[in-house]
Order: C-alpha cells, then structure tokens, then sequence
C-alpha cells in the first residue's frame, strides 16, 4: 500500500515567481523567506517522494463562477498553468497520478464526500510557487494529484469538512495499491487580506498558534466557522482551510521537520511547515 | 447570509455580492488572455458594453475606484486580474483602499511584527 511520508504547507503568494524569475532570494526582503525552504528541500532530497497530493484554491483561472465546485479532484495525465492577468510564462507541465486520482475519486465518493472530477485542468500559482520552492532546480521530479477546494465564492466548505476531506484524502492514498511514496501538500495562506478597508490586515499571534496547533493539536481550529476564520485571518487568510485539509491526511503521530513565519511577503504573513509521519 | 456580525472593514464574497457582479467579475475573468487586455485597452467603454456592466459598474472601472468595484459586487480574485492591466500590485490596491500612501502600507505591514506572539486568552 502506498506510504504518505509526510505533509508539506506553505504559502504561495504570486510575487514570489517574480522574485525567484529575477533571482532576488537573498534581497534582504526575500531572505527570511526563501532560506526557510532549505531544510524542506533538504527533507524531501532525503525522502524521495514519487507523488503530491497538494490542496490547494484556484484563484480564477481554472474555474469561474458559471460552475464553481466545493471541491474539485484533478484526474489529468497532466497539468499546465496559464496566464492570470499578468503575462507570466507557460511552464512545463506536470505529470499528473491517474491511478491515485481515480482511487482518490472512488474513495472520497463512497465516503459520501460530493466532489467534482475534472480530466482537464489548468493550475495556478497556487500549486506551480509551492513546486518550484520545494524543487528549484530541475523539472518538477514528482507526480502531482491536485485537490481545489473553493475559496472564491460564498459559503466555502467549513474547516471541520476540509479537516474531513483531508482524513478520507488520507485513507485513500493508503489503501492505494501501490508502493509509491507520497507527499501531501496544503498550499496559502497565512493571514492575510487583500480588499476592503481592512486590506493589510495581519494576525500574528492567531497564525503562530495555528502552526503550533497543526502539529500536535490538528483539529483546533476546526472549532471555528469560515466566517470567525475570515474575522480572525482575511478575506484571504481563510487559504488555511487548505492546510487543514492536508494534516486531515496525516493519521498518527508526525515529528516537526521544520517551520517558518516571516511577516511581509508581499500583503502575506508567510506560513511554512513540514511535518514527517513517524 | 447576513446572520453572522459584520467583520470590519471586510465585505464577504457571498450569494449577494455574486448577484451584484456578474457581469463584472465576467468581465475581469477574461482578462486572464492577453488578446482580451489588449481589446480592453484600446476601447474600454466598448469592452465593458459587451460584457453588459451596468452604470455602477462602468464608472467605477472608468474612475479605477477599488472600493467602488467592491461595492459593486466585484470579487477580488477577478480585480486583481483588472488591477493587472493597469500595472497595480496588491500593495497599490492595499494603498487605495485604506487612503494611505503606498510607503506608508507597506510599513504597516512591516509593524505587524509588533504584534505579541501568543493568543491573548
């Protein structure tokens, strides 16, 4: 049966492609933020992942509002990015798990979870910043399963329903017939708000508590609703819901491979945590 | 959908808001192609015709007035895709929203380092 190695979160802020395209990683802005991946590059070098399952929001590029899914899982032998206003290159793509996407399916709707398939899908900054600050150099060297969860559009699915997904999430690539290592990745957040009168609202001690929770203590902050999670984080900040999803995944005890907080990257406080399944 | 208390300084993206603007948050969702930025660019006002915004709508995209375009039922997401044109980050949208000067955002932000570590209860 196939092994979960782990769980990655992290944030996926758009201006980090512009910094990694113009090479600005020890800028003193950027450096407490890009020396933090070091140590999960390090981890993953060590643990050879072969498959990501990575939760993660489309931010208007692969699903308007017409048909906007609660939760939608990618089932496409592969995965390309595109244009989201800003003109940013066209990456090579990534090689998507068919097997592991169709079990995924069959699991998560036999646990009675009503999910969209999708058999062609475009995927954002959301999933391609993460992948490149895990593995900067190179092509990316695993498969991915993407996993959307909708953060768009009013009501979003609650924190106790991502924590749920994540569990059946978990389950499935556990009873997947298969000896593919895998990696499950929750990608955005930490606090942050980019609208309103509120626009730069940041919540340090609530994102420190949080990471700290997501070891030891992950179904904290399920005990709040989306809209207490968007008063206490953002508009945007409520990205945690994917972070939530992909600990949801991890079953048993994991060990802190490593963390990091820096506040601004851009209107974001920047989140990272790596935890290993022991 | 109003059930819960405001938060401040915050308008949720729900069903209401979403009734609103429609046809502008079409609108700005093409704006993921640059063949449709460049149509948008060389004549705005047929643009936002054929997209059907109404006058709200228009004058608030023609005043590049962000948090008109909220009011007017706009989801950020789609704004940010418009904001793009015009060669604005978030940090100029963040500047425009809360009336300060750009530096002044951004040293807001720097100051939420300040903030204590641990929850107060």
């Amino acid at each position: 049966m196939a092994n979960i190695l782990g769980g990655i979160t992290t944030s996926h802020v758009p201006a980090i492609g512009g910094a990694i395209a113009k090479g600005l990683q020890q800028q003193p802005y950027w450096k407490p933020f890009f020396d933090g991946y070091g140590p999960v590059q390090q981890w993953l070098g060590e643990v050879k992942p072969d498959v990501a399952v990575i939760f993660y929001n489309d931010h208007g590029l692969n699903f308007f509002l017409d048909k906007m899914p609660t939760f939608a899982v990618g089932a496409a032998p592969e995965y390309r990015n595109a244009d989201e206003g800003w003109g940013i290159p066209t990456l090579p793509p990534f090689r998507g798990e068919l097997d592991l996407s169709w079990h995924l399916i069959e699991h998560l709707v036999a646990r009675d979870f009503d999910i969209t398939t999708c058999q062609e899908m475009l995927v954002d900054h959301a999933i391609t910043l993460p992948l490149k600050l895990f593995w900067p150099e190179g092509t990316c060297p695993v498969t991915i399963v993407p996993v959307c969860i909708n953060t768009v559009q009013h009501p979003l699915p609650s924190a106790r329903r991502c924590y749920a997904l994540g569990q059946a999430v978990g389950e499935a690539i556990r009873s997947w017939d298969s000896d593919r290592r895998v990696v499950v990745v929750g990608t955005g957040g930490l606090s942050h708000q980019l609208d309103g009168p509120r626009a730069g609202f940041i919540n340090k001690p609530f994102d420190l508590k949080f990471m700290d929770s997501m070891v030891n203590e992950p179904e904290w902050a399920t005990q709040f609703s989306v809209h207490e999670l968007v008063e206490k984080t953002g508009t945007q900040g409520i990205e945690l819901l994917m972070w939530i999803a992909a600990r949801g995944a991890l079953s048993g005890p994991v060990r802190k491979v490593h963390s990091n907080y820096h506040i601004p990257i851009s209107n974001t406080a920047a989140g990272l945590l790596a935890l290993e399944a022991v | 959908m109003d059930r819960y208390p405001p938060i401040p300084g915050t308008t949720l993206f729900d069903g209401a808001q979403a009734r609103k603007g429609y046809a502008l948050n079409r609108m700005c969702f093409s704006f993921n192609e640059a063949a449709n930025r460049e149509a948008f660019r060389a004549d705005e006002a047929g643009y936002m015709q054929r997209y059907g915004l109404n006058g709200e709508q228009a004058r608030a995209i023609r005043e590049r007035d962000v948090l008109g375009l909220l009011a007017e039922g706009g989801n950020v997401y789609y704004l940010a895709k418009f904001a793009g044109i015009l060669g604005l980050d978030v940090q100029d949208l963040g500047s425009a929203q809360t009336g300060l000067s750009k530096d002044e955002f951004k040293a807001m932000l720097v100051r939420a380092n300040e903030q204590p570590d641990t929850l107060a209860s």
